[in-house]
């Protein structure tokens, strides 16, 4: 169970010095972690209590309180299907009753093979296209089952690794910049990608 | 069209790569920053307040009032909330992913205007792409000189953070949202005695404005806050982008002008909703997030006008209308709604942590066919204690206004449907097959 890598406590670094308050990179550096590792290990949180200088339960109290935060275990895919109302209208629990039945677990449950969790999320924002779901956040809509089939086909085979990065990636862009209105301009060497991928 | 307004925050969302510092700039971004920063910080206040620009968020106060209540301070904070996670709404998704550039040009021109330290952007936390564009585009205007020091040339530096939510409806709550964003638990905060504008991140004075309202203040500027008052009527002054979905033919966010077109405008013009699925009957809609009571067919011809909305026992909201046909189940509709409460109590206030779980219990089993003939009391029983009297706006028993929303879909479905829960009641099923 890991720790924060060299390269991930320097991002945390970088994070802590945007904001007038450390505590506010918690939930930043959480996201981090959870991109290092696909979820928050007990570990990851008592090394971000150290560089905050908080109790490792503020952590995971803290943590355990925002839905996108896993304090276990996950598959590479998160599988998030919207059943809120707009959804609802447009067949949402059709929709989540073949994911069931297609990845064989229960909302909360994870294939034997680890590529696919299953959840049942509140409204994702992405009505227009209802009934939708997300990947990682990645938001597809307008799935029917046949759609839901294929979208799996093409997330087992990696034919979507592009588009969806493994579980914990949220922004692939990262901030060039640290701030700079008080005085000289710090800039963030990292070389990391700097636009989104269209 | 409905209205021959030219729109204000969707102007440039379907030209190429939109959301580009380039595509932005072809299309006049930052000319509004450029005009602001020659101005008065207070004119610029002015000219928002004849604007009268309510805030898109929900509430629908006056951006300029508000601005105007921010007590003085060597360090004051603006904030901007991306959180939108009201259900059915989808509009300021669309704006962070679609013109980024705008939004922080919006959050420039406030920020300038109010005296901010630091500005903040809250995004929601799922949706993964909005981050992406957000921090590219902040990216760009640093380079470009618009964001950090010495803006423009103009001697007025700022910098802004573009900060992650991590999944809870309770943080789009301002005081919520402003714990989370200080690394805490997102628990709203008691007000009175302490509103953001006097105690608020770190316990600055603090704005909170909504990702839409700041996505106007560029064209105020531009334009003045005269020619953003001469549209709509009355209060509803602009345009104000509406997500509309549901059983509606073409759901989608539609920026129109306030007040003057109807919700029957709204759901069923061709270029618009374009009507109801397989021309079904429209059974009733929810006019402005599941929070808000809902309306049936009778009250379509009413303008889309703030006031006239509340007057009616309802509200705006956040812009988000919901159509449903005559094929739904409205213990259903309103169950899931109610579920989705429960689940989001962040549990500080009784009313709402227990009343939603107990509302949550009783609408399920009437739903599933083990309703008690006694159970329609009993929701109207739980629910005014969670919001006395069961008016509209509710009655506070709780911190937020999370739990007395809870009432808005069962006390509708039941005085619109009464006869429906009596059917899966009697019938020991629900009529409509599930």
């Amino acid at each position: 169970m890991a720790r924060l890598t060299a390269e991930n406590i320097q991002r945390a670094r970088q994070l802590i010095a945007l904001y007038p308050q450390s505590r506010s990179a918690l939930i930043p550096i959480l996201h981090i972690a959870q991109e290092q590792d696909g979820w928050l290990t007990p570990d990851g949180m008592a090394h971000i209590a150290e560089l905050l200088d908080l109790d490792p339960a503020e952590v995971y109290g803290t943590a355990s309180f925002y839905d996108m935060f896993f304090t276990h275990p996950v598959g590479r895919h998160l599988v998030s299907v919207c059943t809120n109302l707009a959804c609802l209208l447009n067949g949402a629990d059709e929709l989540l009753e073949h994911a069931q039945a297609r990845l064989g677990v229960a909302p909360g449950g994870t294939t034997a093979d680890g590529e696919f969790t299953l959840e049942e999320v509140e409204c994702i924002a992405f009505c227009g296209a209802a009934p939708c779901l997300a990947v990682n956040w990645r938001f597809f809509g307008n799935i029917g089952t046949d759609d839901f089939d294929r979208l799996v086909e093409d997330l087992a085979a990696g034919r979507l690794a592009d588009d969806v990065p493994p579980h914990g990636t949220l922004n692939r862009v990262r901030r060039r910049v640290g701030l700079m209105a008080a005085g000289p301009a710090p800039a963030l060497a990292d070389g990391t990608a700097s636009e989104p991928p269209s | 069209m409905i209205t021959d307004a030219a729109p204000i925050v969707t102007a440039r969302i379907g030209s190429p790569l939109s959301w580009t510092l380039k595509s932005a700039l072809d299309r006049g971004a930052y000319e509004g920053l450029r005009k602001a920063l020659t101005m008065d910080p207070a004119e610029i206040t002015q000219e928002v307040l004849t604007a009268n620009l309510l805030g898109r968020g929900g509430a629908g106060f006056e951006a300029g009032r508000k601005w105007g209540m921010l007590a003085k301070g060597d360090t004051k904070y603006l904030v901007i909330n991306g959180d939108e996670s009201e259900p059915c709404t989808f509009k300021d998704h669309m704006l962070m992913e679609e013109d980024p550039h705008q939004i922080l040009e919006g959050v420039l021109i406030c920020a300038y205007a109010i005296g901010a330290s630091q500005a903040f952007i809250f995004v929601r936390g799922e949706f993964a792409l909005g981050l992406e564009r957000m921090t590219s585009a902040l990216n760009e205007a640093y380079a470009f000189g618009a964001i950090g020091r010495n803006i423009l040339g103009s001697g007025f530096s700022l910098d802004i953070v573009v900060h992650p939510g991590a999944g809870a409806y309770i943080c789009g709550e301002e005081t919520a949202l402003l714990e989370s964003l200080e690394g805490k638990r997102g628990y709203p905060r008691d007000k009175p005695p302490w509103f953001p504008a006097v105690k608020g991140l770190y316990s600055a004075p603090t704005i909170v404005n909504n990702v839409e309202t700041m996505s106007n203040l560029p064209w105020i500027v531009t334009n003045g806050g005269a020619a953003f008052a001469a549209l709509g009527l009355g209060r509803s002054t602009g345009t104000r982008l509406f997500s509309v979905s549901g059983h509606v033919k073409r759901p989608a966010n539609y920026e129109i002008e306030m007040a003057k077109p109807t919700f029957r405008d709204l759901l069923f013009d061709p270029s618009l909703g374009g009507g109801i699925r397989n021309d079904n009957a429209l059974k009733a809609f929810v006019p402005g997030g599941v929070s808000a009571p809902w309306f049936g067919p009778d009250q379509l011809d009413m303008a889309l006008d703030q006031d006239a909305v509340g007057k009616a026992g309802s509200m705006l909201g956040s812009g988000s209308v919901v159509a449903m046909d005559d094929t739904t189940c409205m213990v259903r509709a309103a169950w899931r709604i109610t579920r989705f409460f429960h689940r989001e109590s962040c549990g500080q206030c009784t009313p709402c942590r227990e009343g939603g779980g107990w509302l949550d219990k009783i609408m399920r089993r009437i739903e599933l066919g083990q309703g008690r003939e006694s159970d329609l009391e009993l929701l109207l029983d739980v629910c005014d204690n969670i919001a006395p009297g069961l008016g509209w706006p509710p009655q506070k028993t709780t911190i937020c206004v999370l739990g007395p929303s809870i009432p808005s879909s069962i006390t509708s479905a039941i005085r619109m449907f009464r006869d429906e829960f009596l059917v899966h009641i009697k019938e020991g099923a629900c009529p409509f097959g599930r």
